[in-house]
């Protein structure tokens, strides 16, 4: 996350930032979420809207609360630890050039959609069917983990 | 809850990845809280942006930086987090949290402007660079408005249903549709159809300034 855009100051701060934050809420982690490094990713992505953006990450929050009330199988179907974070890291490796880059783009360069079909020069329908294609590969790669 | 028509995966991973559009992410934050679905698509796209953030090369960081870290926790105050059952700032709990907080009231005391013959519409948010949130409620029989529009825009079913061409919106269920598309809702009988909309302004980054910024900022 280092990669988005500003400043390298802002970009140090925002580190910092989130290695206060998951040291201050180590103790609301369980492995039942998840992976520990999508635990940390979420901190740090909403660390970073809420520094960019007015509103902020509440959205974000506003849901875990629903995951944690919800009694559906579906809330707890994300596999746990390492096996999880291995099979992505591997779907990743064989995913088509054009798939990776929208989707590094996407989560790595905090670019919307519209900003990755003017930087590709493709149109934005190109951009989302790469995105699709990209998110059920390494989606079916989650779900064959349950 | 049940829902039949759910989030593009395109979007699933623009709000996962934080660079849905604000107002947009509202609309799909109040689908994803209706949605198990979903919910479960957008926690495996985070899983996909972890291992990104872990393979993405790493910066030198200052060498204080740690010391600072440090610095900063022994004077940090322990915040504790926020519950559901500590809703009092909900002020709707019939709605997903996400729009009932921006609403600031009830969903049925919510003070609703005509926009034509049949349709109230509020304004939650709209902002200068075009993209908006707002709520319409449309009176049973009728025709949503046709509007126009060049960018994204999703629509949130909260009360009512209408039919299309793609089938029937009922609560919880969201059009997450592609610009082309073009469909012509009819609300059903019976019921205010009552929906929330985000629209996004088409692409940016045209202009000469722009242009010029995009080797500096680096995208
Ligand atoms: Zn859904």
């Amino acid at each position: 996350m280092m990669r988005k855009g500003a400043n390298a100051e802002l970009a140090e701060d925002l580190v910092q930032d989130a290695m206060i934050a998951v040291w201050n809420k180590a103790g609301m982690f369980s492995p039942g979420k998840g992976s520990v490094t999508t635990w940390i990713y979420t901190i740090a992505r909403n660390l970073r809207i809420d520094r960019l953006r007015r509103e902020g990450s509440r959205y974000f929050t506003d849901i875990d609360e629903y995951e944690e009330a919800s009694d559906d199988p579906a809330s707890d179907d994300v596999v746990i630890g390492k096996q999880q974070d291995l099979a992505v890291t591997e779907a990743l490796d064989v995913l088509p050039d054009d798939q990776r880059a929208v989707i590094v783009m996407a989560f790595m360069d905090d670019m919307t959609q519209s900003e990755i079909a003017e930087k590709l020069d493709v149109p934005l329908g190109t951009v989302k069917s790469r995105m699709r294609l990209a998110y059920r590969k390494m989606g079916s790669v989650l779900e064959d983990l349950r | 809850m049940k829902t039949a028509f759910h989030l593009d995966d395109a979007t699933v991973v623009a709000y996962a990845g934080g660079s849905l559009s604000n107002c947009l992410s509202v609309v799909a934050a109040s689908h994803v809280a209706m949605c198990d679905h979903c919910r479960a698509k957008v926690r495996r796209a985070e899983a996909v942006g972890a291992v990104l953030l872990e393979t993405c090369e790493v910066q030198q960081m200052k060498p204080d930086a740690l010391s600072s870290v440090f610095e900063r926790i022994d004077g940090s105050d322990w915040v504790q987090p926020k519950t559901r059952s500590d809703a009092s700032d909900d002020p709707d709990p019939s709605l997903p949290l996400p729009v009932s907080r921006l609403l600031d009231c009830r969903l049925d005391d919510v003070r609703w402007k005509t926009a034509g013959p049949g349709v109230g519409i509020h304004v939650i948010e709209k902002n200068d660079d075009g993209s908006s949130l707002y709520m319409l409620k449309v009176r049973p029989g009728h025709k949503l408005p046709d509007h126009g529009h060049a960018g994204q825009e999703m629509t949130l079913i909260l009360r009512g249903a209408y039919r299309d061409v793609i089938g029937r919106f009922a609560p919880g269920d969201v059009a997450d549709l592609d610009e082309h598309i073009e469909h012509q809702p009819v609300i059903e009988d019976g019921e205010d159809c009552i929906c929330l909309i985000a629209t996004e302004a088409p692409a940016r980054f045209k202009g000469l300034v722009p242009r010029l910024l995009q080797p500096i900022v680096g995208i």
